[in-house]
Protein backbone atom coordinates (compact mmCIF):
# COMPACT_ATOMS: atom_id res chain seq x y z
CA UNK A 1 0.00 0.00 0.00
CA UNK A 2 1.35 3.39 -1.00
CA UNK A 3 0.82 6.59 -2.93
CA UNK A 4 1.33 5.73 -6.59
CA UNK A 5 1.77 8.27 -9.35
CA UNK A 6 1.07 6.49 -12.61
CA UNK A 7 2.15 7.83 -16.00
CA UNK A 8 1.10 11.41 -15.25
CA UNK A 9 0.97 13.90 -18.10
CA UNK A 10 -0.20 17.49 -18.00
CA UNK A 11 -0.42 19.89 -20.93
CA UNK A 12 -1.24 23.58 -20.59
CA UNK A 13 -2.41 24.87 -23.98
CA UNK A 14 -0.02 22.56 -25.78
CA UNK A 15 2.88 23.14 -23.36
CA UNK A 16 3.82 19.86 -21.70
CA UNK A 17 4.50 20.56 -18.01
CA UNK A 18 4.66 16.94 -16.85
CA UNK A 19 5.08 13.84 -18.99
CA UNK A 20 5.21 10.11 -18.30
CA UNK A 21 6.01 10.56 -14.63
CA UNK A 22 5.51 7.53 -12.44
CA UNK A 23 6.76 6.85 -8.94
CA UNK A 24 5.71 5.37 -5.65
CA UNK A 25 5.85 6.76 -2.11
CA UNK A 26 5.79 4.11 0.60
CA UNK A 27 4.36 4.34 4.11
CA UNK A 28 7.00 5.51 6.56
CA UNK A 29 9.31 6.74 3.81
CA UNK A 30 10.50 10.22 2.95
CA UNK A 31 10.72 10.91 -0.76
CA UNK A 32 12.25 14.05 -2.25
CA UNK A 33 11.16 15.52 -5.57
CA UNK A 34 14.00 17.55 -7.03
CA UNK A 35 14.68 19.37 -10.26
CA UNK A 36 15.47 22.80 -11.63
CA UNK A 37 12.86 25.56 -11.71
CA UNK A 38 10.11 24.75 -14.18
CA UNK A 39 10.75 21.02 -14.13
CA UNK A 40 7.17 20.24 -13.07
CA UNK A 41 7.56 19.53 -9.35
CA UNK A 42 4.82 21.83 -8.07
CA UNK A 43 2.58 20.82 -10.97
CA UNK A 44 2.85 17.25 -9.74
CA UNK A 45 1.70 18.41 -6.28
CA UNK A 46 -1.22 20.21 -7.95
CA UNK A 47 -2.05 17.04 -9.91
CA UNK A 48 -1.97 14.86 -6.80
CA UNK A 49 -4.14 17.25 -4.77
CA UNK A 50 -6.73 17.79 -7.49
CA UNK A 51 -6.00 21.49 -8.09
CA UNK A 52 -5.06 20.57 -11.66
CA UNK A 53 -6.64 17.74 -13.64
CA UNK A 54 -4.14 15.45 -15.40
CA UNK A 55 -4.26 15.17 -19.19
CA UNK A 56 -3.37 11.50 -18.73
CA UNK A 57 -2.42 9.15 -15.93
CA UNK A 58 -3.65 8.57 -12.43
CA UNK A 59 -2.81 9.00 -8.77
CA UNK A 60 -3.69 6.06 -6.54
CA UNK A 61 -3.64 6.09 -2.75
CA UNK A 62 -3.73 2.70 -1.06
CA UNK A 63 -5.56 1.24 -4.06
CA UNK A 64 -8.08 4.12 -4.46
CA UNK A 65 -7.85 6.39 -7.48
CA UNK A 66 -7.76 10.12 -6.71
CA UNK A 67 -8.35 11.11 -10.33
CA UNK A 68 -11.30 13.43 -10.82
CA UNK A 69 -11.64 14.25 -7.13
CA UNK A 70 -11.93 17.88 -6.04
CA UNK A 71 -9.16 19.18 -3.73
CA UNK A 72 -11.34 18.91 -0.63
CA UNK A 73 -12.14 15.29 -1.51
CA UNK A 74 -8.46 14.47 -2.02
CA UNK A 75 -7.78 15.92 1.44
CA UNK A 76 -10.50 13.73 2.91
CA UNK A 77 -8.84 10.71 1.33
CA UNK A 78 -5.78 11.54 3.46
CA UNK A 79 -3.56 13.91 1.48
CA UNK A 80 -2.45 17.23 3.01
CA UNK A 81 -0.01 19.71 1.56
CA UNK A 82 1.92 22.91 2.08
CA UNK A 83 2.63 25.53 -0.59
CA UNK A 84 5.78 26.94 -2.14
CA UNK A 85 4.42 30.46 -1.62
CA UNK A 86 3.18 30.18 1.93
CA UNK A 87 -0.62 30.32 1.97
CA UNK A 88 -1.67 31.21 5.48
CA UNK A 89 -4.83 33.00 6.53
CA UNK A 90 -2.93 36.11 7.51
CA UNK A 91 -5.76 37.93 9.25
CA UNK A 92 -6.59 34.96 11.44
CA UNK A 93 -4.79 33.78 14.56
CA UNK A 94 -2.20 31.03 14.50
CA UNK A 95 -4.61 28.82 16.43
CA UNK A 96 -7.46 29.45 13.98
CA UNK A 97 -5.17 28.66 11.07
CA UNK A 98 -4.57 25.20 12.46
CA UNK A 99 -8.14 24.64 13.68
CA UNK A 100 -9.37 25.19 10.13
CA UNK A 101 -7.98 21.85 9.02
CA UNK A 102 -10.01 20.00 11.65
CA UNK A 103 -12.90 18.01 10.31
CA UNK A 104 -16.07 18.59 12.33
CA UNK A 105 -17.52 15.14 11.86
CA UNK A 106 -20.53 15.97 14.04
CA UNK A 107 -21.58 18.81 11.77
CA UNK A 108 -20.30 21.60 14.01
CA UNK A 109 -19.03 23.54 11.03
CA UNK A 110 -22.44 23.96 9.39
CA UNK A 111 -24.73 26.98 9.39
CA UNK A 112 -27.34 25.05 11.36
CA UNK A 113 -24.81 24.37 14.09
CA UNK A 114 -23.79 28.03 14.16
CA UNK A 115 -27.37 29.07 14.88
CA UNK A 116 -29.18 26.24 16.59
CA UNK A 117 -26.68 23.71 17.96
CA UNK A 118 -24.20 25.95 19.67
CA UNK A 119 -23.46 23.53 22.52
CA UNK A 120 -22.44 20.82 20.06
CA UNK A 121 -20.38 23.34 18.11
CA UNK A 122 -18.59 24.41 21.28
CA UNK A 123 -17.79 20.83 22.18
CA UNK A 124 -16.40 20.06 18.73
CA UNK A 125 -14.52 23.33 18.73
CA UNK A 126 -12.80 22.36 21.99
CA UNK A 127 -11.65 19.10 20.40
CA UNK A 128 -10.35 21.02 17.38
CA UNK A 129 -8.57 23.47 19.69
CA UNK A 130 -6.86 20.69 21.63
CA UNK A 131 -5.70 18.99 18.43
CA UNK A 132 -4.44 22.30 17.04
CA UNK A 133 -2.54 23.05 20.23
CA UNK A 134 -0.89 19.66 20.09
CA UNK A 135 0.30 20.34 16.52
CA UNK A 136 1.54 23.79 17.47
CA UNK A 137 3.52 22.24 20.33
CA UNK A 138 5.11 19.82 17.88
CA UNK A 139 6.51 22.69 15.82
CA UNK A 140 7.23 24.94 18.81
CA UNK A 141 4.66 27.62 18.05
CA UNK A 142 2.33 27.18 21.04
CA UNK A 143 3.48 30.51 22.52
CA UNK A 144 2.33 32.27 19.36
CA UNK A 145 -1.12 30.67 19.25
CA UNK A 146 -3.01 33.95 19.69
CA UNK A 147 -0.86 36.02 17.32
CA UNK A 148 -2.15 36.90 13.87
CA UNK A 149 -0.52 34.65 11.28
CA UNK A 150 0.40 37.71 9.24
CA UNK A 151 2.67 38.95 12.04
CA UNK A 152 4.88 35.83 12.11
CA UNK A 153 8.42 35.73 10.75
CA UNK A 154 9.12 33.75 7.57
CA UNK A 155 10.46 30.76 9.47
CA UNK A 156 7.49 30.75 11.84
CA UNK A 157 5.13 30.87 8.87
CA UNK A 158 6.84 27.81 7.41
CA UNK A 159 6.40 26.06 10.76
CA UNK A 160 2.75 27.09 10.92
CA UNK A 161 2.11 25.62 7.48
CA UNK A 162 3.77 22.45 8.69
CA UNK A 163 1.66 22.46 11.87
CA UNK A 164 -1.45 22.72 9.72
CA UNK A 165 -0.37 19.76 7.62
CA UNK A 166 0.41 17.78 10.78
CA UNK A 167 -2.95 18.66 12.33
CA UNK A 168 -4.68 17.31 9.24
CA UNK A 169 -3.64 13.84 10.44
CA UNK A 170 -3.19 12.82 6.81
CA UNK A 171 -1.47 9.68 5.61
CA UNK A 172 0.32 11.61 2.88
CA UNK A 173 2.10 14.90 3.46
CA UNK A 174 3.21 16.91 0.45
CA UNK A 175 5.67 19.59 1.54
CA UNK A 176 6.60 22.21 -1.06
CA UNK A 177 10.04 23.64 -0.20
CA UNK A 178 9.59 23.34 3.58
CA UNK A 179 13.01 24.83 4.40
CA UNK A 180 13.24 27.58 1.78
CA UNK A 181 14.68 30.73 3.35
CA UNK A 182 14.63 29.51 6.96
CA UNK A 183 17.39 29.74 9.56
CA UNK A 184 19.48 26.65 10.41
CA UNK A 185 17.74 26.01 13.73
CA UNK A 186 14.33 26.02 12.02
CA UNK A 187 15.68 23.77 9.28
CA UNK A 188 16.91 21.35 11.92
CA UNK A 189 13.50 21.42 13.59
CA UNK A 190 11.80 20.66 10.27
CA UNK A 191 14.32 17.87 9.65
CA UNK A 192 13.46 16.22 12.96
CA UNK A 193 9.75 16.68 12.42
CA UNK A 194 9.82 15.11 8.97
CA UNK A 195 11.70 12.07 10.26
CA UNK A 196 9.35 11.82 13.25
CA UNK A 197 6.29 11.88 10.98
CA UNK A 198 7.80 9.25 8.72
CA UNK A 199 8.55 7.05 11.73
CA UNK A 200 4.87 7.31 12.61
CA UNK A 201 4.07 5.73 9.23
CA UNK A 202 3.23 8.83 7.19
CA UNK A 203 4.14 8.97 3.51
CA UNK A 204 6.13 12.13 2.92
CA UNK A 205 6.86 13.66 -0.46
CA UNK A 206 8.70 16.94 -0.45
CA UNK A 207 10.10 19.40 -2.96
CA UNK A 208 13.39 21.00 -2.00
CA UNK A 209 16.29 22.86 -3.58
CA UNK A 210 18.62 22.47 -0.61
CA UNK A 211 20.44 19.29 -1.56
CA UNK A 212 22.12 18.96 1.83
CA UNK A 213 18.72 18.82 3.44
CA UNK A 214 17.51 16.41 0.76
CA UNK A 215 20.47 14.10 1.22
CA UNK A 216 20.11 14.09 4.98
CA UNK A 217 16.38 13.48 5.28
CA UNK A 218 15.21 11.59 2.17
CA UNK A 219 15.02 7.82 1.83
CA UNK A 220 14.66 8.15 -1.93
CA UNK A 221 14.86 10.89 -4.52
CA UNK A 222 12.95 11.42 -7.73
CA UNK A 223 14.67 13.86 -10.09
CA UNK A 224 12.79 15.73 -12.80
CA UNK A 225 13.82 17.86 -15.73
CA UNK A 226 11.54 19.47 -18.32
CA UNK A 227 8.58 17.60 -16.85
CA UNK A 228 10.16 14.14 -17.20
CA UNK A 229 11.63 11.84 -14.61
CA UNK A 230 15.39 11.58 -15.18
CA UNK A 231 16.45 9.60 -12.14
CA UNK A 232 15.07 7.75 -9.13
CA UNK A 233 16.70 5.98 -6.22
CA UNK A 234 18.75 6.43 -3.07
CA UNK A 235 20.10 9.96 -2.39
CA UNK A 236 23.79 9.15 -2.96
CA UNK A 237 22.99 7.46 -6.27
CA UNK A 238 20.64 10.13 -7.64
CA UNK A 239 22.75 13.11 -6.55
CA UNK A 240 25.77 11.60 -8.30
CA UNK A 241 23.79 10.89 -11.46
CA UNK A 242 25.25 12.78 -14.41
CA UNK A 243 21.87 13.66 -15.89
CA UNK A 244 20.80 15.15 -12.56
CA UNK A 245 24.03 17.16 -12.22
CA UNK A 246 23.67 18.39 -15.77
CA UNK A 247 20.03 19.37 -15.17
CA UNK A 248 20.99 21.53 -12.19
CA UNK A 249 24.34 23.00 -13.18
CA UNK A 250 24.92 22.25 -16.84
CA UNK A 251 26.76 19.32 -18.43
CA UNK A 252 30.23 20.24 -17.04
CA UNK A 253 29.30 20.30 -13.39
CA UNK A 254 29.65 17.53 -10.85
CA UNK A 255 27.89 17.02 -7.56
CA UNK A 256 28.90 15.24 -4.41
CA UNK A 257 26.42 14.23 -1.78
CA UNK A 258 27.30 15.67 1.62
CA UNK A 259 25.68 15.64 5.02
CA UNK A 260 24.41 19.05 6.24
CA UNK A 261 26.61 21.07 8.57
CA UNK A 262 24.63 22.11 11.66
CA UNK A 263 25.90 25.68 11.45
CA UNK A 264 25.44 26.17 7.71
CA UNK A 265 23.79 29.38 6.42
CA UNK A 266 20.09 29.52 5.62
CA UNK A 267 20.46 30.36 1.95
CA UNK A 268 23.38 28.05 1.23
CA UNK A 269 22.14 25.32 -1.07
CA UNK A 270 24.48 22.38 -1.32
CA UNK A 271 24.41 21.31 -4.95
CA UNK B 1 -41.63 63.26 15.01
CA UNK B 2 -43.10 60.95 12.38
CA UNK B 3 -40.38 62.16 10.00
CA UNK B 4 -37.73 61.03 12.48
CA UNK B 5 -39.38 57.61 12.88
CA UNK B 6 -39.61 57.34 9.12
CA UNK B 7 -35.87 57.99 8.79
CA UNK B 8 -35.03 55.51 11.53
CA UNK B 9 -37.27 52.89 9.93
CA UNK B 10 -35.49 53.41 6.59
CA UNK B 11 -32.15 53.02 8.38
CA UNK B 12 -33.28 49.76 9.97
CA UNK B 13 -34.68 48.34 6.73
CA UNK B 14 -31.49 49.15 4.82
CA UNK B 15 -29.43 47.77 7.70
CA UNK B 16 -31.23 44.41 7.57
CA UNK B 17 -30.23 44.12 3.92
CA UNK B 18 -26.65 45.27 4.51
CA UNK B 19 -26.19 42.83 7.41
CA UNK B 20 -26.92 40.05 4.90
CA UNK B 21 -24.77 41.60 2.21
CA UNK B 22 -21.90 41.92 4.69
CA UNK B 23 -21.97 38.16 5.28
CA UNK B 24 -21.58 37.67 1.52
CA UNK B 25 -19.19 40.49 0.60
CA UNK B 26 -17.43 41.30 3.86
CA UNK B 27 -17.12 37.92 5.50
CA UNK B 28 -16.87 35.50 2.56
CA UNK B 29 -15.33 38.02 0.15
CA UNK B 30 -17.83 37.36 -2.66
CA UNK B 31 -18.53 40.44 -4.76
CA UNK B 32 -22.27 40.93 -5.19
CA UNK B 33 -23.52 43.92 -7.12
CA UNK B 34 -27.09 42.76 -7.56
CA UNK B 35 -28.18 42.34 -3.98
CA UNK B 36 -31.16 44.71 -4.25
CA UNK B 37 -32.61 42.27 -6.78
CA UNK B 38 -33.31 39.80 -3.96
CA UNK B 39 -35.09 42.51 -2.02
CA UNK B 40 -37.12 43.29 -5.16
CA UNK B 41 -38.01 39.64 -5.78
CA UNK B 42 -39.09 39.27 -2.16
CA UNK B 43 -41.14 42.48 -2.13
CA UNK B 44 -43.03 41.43 -5.27
CA UNK B 45 -43.61 37.90 -3.94
CA UNK B 46 -44.90 39.28 -0.64
CA UNK B 47 -47.07 41.89 -2.34
CA UNK B 48 -48.55 39.52 -4.90
CA UNK B 49 -49.43 36.85 -2.34
CA UNK B 50 -51.01 39.47 -0.07
CA UNK B 51 -52.97 41.07 -2.91
CA UNK B 52 -54.05 38.00 -4.88
CA UNK B 53 -54.17 35.25 -2.29
CA UNK B 54 -55.28 37.46 0.55
CA UNK B 55 -52.72 36.07 2.96
CA UNK B 56 -51.68 38.04 6.03
CA UNK B 57 -48.73 40.40 5.48
CA UNK B 58 -46.77 38.33 8.04
CA UNK B 59 -47.22 35.27 5.85
CA UNK B 60 -46.36 37.47 2.86
CA UNK B 61 -43.08 38.42 4.56
CA UNK B 62 -42.29 34.74 5.18
CA UNK B 63 -43.11 33.84 1.58
CA UNK B 64 -41.11 36.79 0.23
CA UNK B 65 -38.09 35.83 2.34
CA UNK B 66 -38.38 32.20 1.23
CA UNK B 67 -38.62 33.17 -2.44
CA UNK B 68 -35.59 35.45 -2.12
CA UNK B 69 -33.63 32.60 -0.45
CA UNK B 70 -34.57 30.28 -3.28
CA UNK B 71 -33.52 32.88 -5.84
CA UNK B 72 -30.24 33.34 -3.93
CA UNK B 73 -29.61 29.60 -3.88
CA UNK B 74 -30.24 29.29 -7.63
CA UNK B 75 -28.13 32.33 -8.52
CA UNK B 76 -25.41 31.19 -6.11
CA UNK B 77 -25.31 27.63 -7.44
CA UNK B 78 -25.02 28.90 -11.01
CA UNK B 79 -22.65 31.83 -10.57
CA UNK B 80 -20.43 31.09 -7.57
CA UNK B 81 -18.07 28.91 -9.55
CA UNK B 82 -17.04 32.03 -11.45
CA UNK B 83 -13.89 33.98 -10.69
CA UNK B 84 -14.37 37.10 -8.57
CA UNK B 85 -14.48 39.66 -11.40
CA UNK B 86 -16.91 37.59 -13.46
CA UNK B 87 -19.01 36.96 -10.38
CA UNK B 88 -19.29 40.72 -9.87
CA UNK B 89 -20.50 41.10 -13.46
CA UNK B 90 -22.89 38.17 -13.18
CA UNK B 91 -24.52 39.52 -10.01
CA UNK B 92 -24.83 42.96 -11.63
CA UNK B 93 -26.53 41.22 -14.57
CA UNK B 94 -28.99 39.54 -12.19
CA UNK B 95 -29.90 42.99 -10.89
CA UNK B 96 -30.59 44.24 -14.40
CA UNK B 97 -32.57 41.11 -15.22
CA UNK B 98 -34.86 41.40 -12.21
CA UNK B 99 -35.44 45.11 -12.86
CA UNK B 100 -36.30 44.34 -16.48
CA UNK B 101 -38.74 41.58 -15.52
CA UNK B 102 -40.43 43.84 -12.96
CA UNK B 103 -40.81 46.58 -15.56
CA UNK B 104 -41.98 44.43 -18.46
CA UNK B 105 -44.04 41.60 -17.00
CA UNK B 106 -46.96 43.95 -16.74
CA UNK B 107 -49.64 41.29 -16.38
CA UNK B 108 -48.08 40.24 -13.10
CA UNK B 109 -46.28 43.33 -11.78
CA UNK B 110 -48.26 46.12 -13.50
CA UNK B 111 -44.93 47.32 -14.84
CA UNK B 112 -43.95 50.93 -14.04
CA UNK B 113 -47.36 51.51 -12.39
CA UNK B 114 -46.32 49.21 -9.60
CA UNK B 115 -48.47 47.42 -7.03
CA UNK B 116 -50.28 49.63 -4.55
CA UNK B 117 -52.79 49.33 -1.74
CA UNK B 118 -50.81 46.70 0.07
CA UNK B 119 -52.34 45.75 3.41
CA UNK B 120 -50.98 47.15 6.66
CA UNK B 121 -49.10 44.98 9.13
CA UNK B 122 -51.28 44.21 12.13
CA UNK B 123 -50.79 42.54 15.47
CA UNK B 124 -54.17 41.22 16.62
CA UNK B 125 -56.46 44.22 16.58
CA UNK B 126 -53.59 46.75 16.53
CA UNK B 127 -52.37 48.29 13.29
CA UNK B 128 -48.60 48.55 12.93
CA UNK B 129 -48.82 51.00 10.05
CA UNK B 130 -47.90 54.12 12.02
CA UNK B 131 -44.26 55.26 11.80
CA UNK B 132 -43.45 54.54 15.49
CA UNK B 133 -45.06 51.08 15.38
CA UNK B 134 -43.35 50.12 12.13
CA UNK B 135 -40.07 51.43 13.50
CA UNK B 136 -40.46 49.00 16.42
CA UNK B 137 -41.10 46.11 14.00
CA UNK B 138 -38.12 46.97 11.79
CA UNK B 139 -35.85 47.51 14.81
CA UNK B 140 -36.77 44.04 16.14
CA UNK B 141 -36.14 42.51 12.72
CA UNK B 142 -32.77 44.28 12.60
CA UNK B 143 -31.88 43.02 16.07
CA UNK B 144 -32.70 39.46 15.02
CA UNK B 145 -30.64 39.85 11.83
CA UNK B 146 -27.71 41.26 13.77
CA UNK B 147 -27.79 38.42 16.33
CA UNK B 148 -27.95 35.91 13.49
CA UNK B 149 -24.94 37.57 11.86
CA UNK B 150 -23.09 37.52 15.19
CA UNK B 151 -23.72 33.78 15.63
CA UNK B 152 -22.45 33.11 12.10
CA UNK B 153 -19.33 35.24 12.60
CA UNK B 154 -18.42 33.63 15.91
CA UNK B 155 -18.90 30.05 14.69
CA UNK B 156 -16.62 27.54 12.95
CA UNK B 157 -18.86 28.09 9.89
CA UNK B 158 -17.94 31.78 9.95
CA UNK B 159 -14.28 30.88 10.34
CA UNK B 160 -14.42 28.91 7.10
CA UNK B 161 -16.10 31.87 5.36
CA UNK B 162 -13.27 34.16 6.45
CA UNK B 163 -10.75 31.58 5.24
CA UNK B 164 -12.50 31.54 1.84
CA UNK B 165 -12.20 35.32 1.72
CA UNK B 166 -8.48 35.15 2.47
CA UNK B 167 -7.41 32.21 0.34
CA UNK B 168 -9.96 29.91 -1.24
CA UNK B 169 -7.39 27.57 -2.78
CA UNK B 170 -5.69 26.97 0.56
CA UNK B 171 -8.90 26.19 2.41
CA UNK B 172 -10.07 23.99 -0.45
CA UNK B 173 -6.97 21.83 -0.11
CA UNK B 174 -7.71 21.52 3.62
CA UNK B 175 -10.93 19.65 3.09
CA UNK B 176 -13.58 22.36 2.86
CA UNK B 177 -16.15 22.20 0.09
CA UNK B 178 -16.00 25.91 -0.61
CA UNK B 179 -18.81 25.88 -3.17
CA UNK B 180 -21.21 24.58 -0.54
CA UNK B 181 -20.18 27.28 1.94
CA UNK B 182 -20.44 30.00 -0.69
CA UNK B 183 -23.87 28.93 -1.91
CA UNK B 184 -25.09 28.66 1.70
CA UNK B 185 -23.99 32.16 2.66
CA UNK B 186 -25.25 33.62 -0.61
CA UNK B 187 -28.63 32.09 0.16
CA UNK B 188 -28.56 33.54 3.67
CA UNK B 189 -27.60 36.96 2.32
CA UNK B 190 -30.46 36.80 -0.17
CA UNK B 191 -32.86 35.77 2.62
CA UNK B 192 -31.93 38.81 4.72
CA UNK B 193 -32.31 41.02 1.64
CA UNK B 194 -35.70 39.37 1.20
CA UNK B 195 -36.69 40.14 4.77
CA UNK B 196 -35.73 43.78 4.33
CA UNK B 197 -37.44 43.94 0.94
CA UNK B 198 -40.78 42.48 2.00
CA UNK B 199 -40.86 44.64 5.16
CA UNK B 200 -40.23 47.67 2.94
CA UNK B 201 -43.15 46.66 0.71
CA UNK B 202 -45.57 46.58 3.64
CA UNK B 203 -44.11 49.74 5.14
CA UNK B 204 -44.49 51.83 1.98
CA UNK B 205 -47.59 49.82 0.96
CA UNK B 206 -46.53 50.19 -2.64
CA UNK B 207 -43.79 48.71 -4.77
CA UNK B 208 -42.59 49.40 -8.29
CA UNK B 209 -39.48 48.66 -10.36
CA UNK B 210 -38.03 51.84 -8.85
CA UNK B 211 -38.30 50.61 -5.26
CA UNK B 212 -35.14 48.49 -5.55
CA UNK B 213 -33.01 49.41 -8.55
CA UNK B 214 -29.54 48.49 -9.75
CA UNK B 215 -28.32 51.73 -8.22
CA UNK B 216 -29.67 50.55 -4.87
CA UNK B 217 -27.42 47.49 -5.19
CA UNK B 218 -24.46 49.82 -5.62
CA UNK B 219 -25.63 51.91 -2.66
CA UNK B 220 -25.86 48.76 -0.51
CA UNK B 221 -22.29 47.77 -1.39
CA UNK B 222 -21.22 51.32 -0.62
CA UNK B 223 -22.88 51.10 2.81
CA UNK B 224 -20.98 47.90 3.62
CA UNK B 225 -17.65 49.30 2.41
CA UNK B 226 -18.14 52.59 4.22
CA UNK B 227 -19.04 50.93 7.51
CA UNK B 228 -16.20 48.41 7.28
CA UNK B 229 -16.38 45.15 5.38
CA UNK B 230 -16.43 42.08 7.59
CA UNK B 231 -17.04 43.98 10.81
CA UNK B 232 -20.34 43.25 12.54
CA UNK B 233 -21.32 46.85 13.24
CA UNK B 234 -20.01 48.24 9.96
CA UNK B 235 -23.04 47.54 7.75
CA UNK B 236 -25.35 49.17 10.31
CA UNK B 237 -23.16 52.23 10.57
CA UNK B 238 -22.86 52.47 6.77
CA UNK B 239 -26.62 52.20 6.30
CA UNK B 240 -27.39 54.78 8.98
CA UNK B 241 -24.78 57.24 7.64
CA UNK B 242 -25.80 56.95 4.00
CA UNK B 243 -29.52 57.17 4.75
CA UNK B 244 -29.20 60.06 7.19
CA UNK B 245 -26.44 62.11 5.52
CA UNK B 246 -28.56 63.44 2.61
CA UNK B 247 -31.32 64.30 5.10
CA UNK B 248 -28.94 66.12 7.44
CA UNK B 249 -27.55 68.09 4.50
CA UNK B 250 -31.08 69.43 3.92
CA UNK B 251 -30.64 71.48 7.08
CA UNK B 252 -27.24 72.98 6.23
CA UNK B 253 -28.91 76.13 4.93
CA UNK B 254 -27.69 76.10 1.35
CA UNK B 255 -29.20 78.71 -1.04
CA UNK B 256 -32.31 77.29 -2.68
CA UNK B 257 -30.95 77.62 -6.23
CA UNK B 258 -27.93 75.41 -5.69
CA UNK B 259 -29.12 73.25 -2.80
CA UNK B 260 -29.95 70.01 -4.67
CA UNK B 261 -26.68 69.64 -6.58
CA UNK B 262 -24.56 71.15 -3.77
CA UNK B 263 -25.93 68.52 -1.39
CA UNK B 264 -24.91 65.77 -3.80
CA UNK B 265 -21.49 67.39 -4.21
CA UNK B 266 -20.88 67.57 -0.45
CA UNK B 267 -22.21 64.04 -0.02
CA UNK B 268 -19.86 62.72 -2.74
CA UNK B 269 -16.87 64.67 -1.42
CA UNK B 270 -17.42 63.31 2.10
CA UNK B 271 -17.45 59.76 0.77
CA UNK B 272 -14.26 60.29 -1.23
CA UNK B 273 -12.54 61.89 1.77
CA UNK B 274 -13.56 59.02 4.03
CA UNK B 275 -12.31 56.42 1.59
CA UNK B 276 -9.00 58.24 1.28
CA UNK B 277 -8.58 58.41 5.06
CA UNK B 278 -9.97 54.98 5.94
CA UNK B 279 -10.19 52.72 2.87
CA UNK B 280 -11.04 49.80 5.16
CA UNK B 281 -14.22 51.61 6.27
CA UNK B 282 -15.04 53.28 9.56
CA UNK B 283 -15.20 50.10 11.65
CA UNK B 284 -13.00 47.92 9.45
CA UNK B 285 -9.46 47.05 10.43
CA UNK B 286 -6.42 47.35 8.18
CA UNK B 287 -5.46 43.79 9.01
CA UNK B 288 -8.40 42.32 10.82
CA UNK B 289 -8.29 39.35 13.11
CA UNK B 290 -11.27 37.25 14.02
CA UNK B 291 -14.51 39.11 13.56
CA UNK B 292 -15.96 40.02 16.93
Amino acid sequence: MALEVLDLRKEFDGLVAVDQVSFRVEHGKVTALIGPNGSGKTTIFHLITGLVVPTRGDVVLDGRSLRGLAPFQVFRQGVARTFQNIRLFRDMSVMENVMLVHRYAGGGETLAAAIARRRLTKKEDETARAAALSSLKMVGLEAKKDALAGTLSHGQRKLLELARAVAADAQVLLLDEPTAGVFPDTREKIHQLVRQLASAGRMILFIEHDMRFVASVADQIIALNHGCKIAEGAPDVVLANEAVVAAFLGPQAHVQCRAPKPDSDAGDHGV
Amino acid sequence: MNYLFHLLTSCCLYSIITVGLNLVVGMAGLPSFGHAAFAAVSSYAAALTALHLGVSPWIGILIGTAVASLAGAVVGAVSLRLREDYLALATFGIGLLVASVARNWTSMTRGPLGLGNLPTLTLGPCSLGSPPAFFAVSALALLASFLFSYCVAASPFGRVLRAIREDEIAIMTYGKNTTRYKVTIFTVGAALAGLGGSLTAFYVQYISPDTFTVMDSVLLVLMVILGGMGSLGGPLLGAFVLVLAPEILRFVGLPAGIAPWARQLIYGALLVALMLRRPQGVLGRVSSGPVR
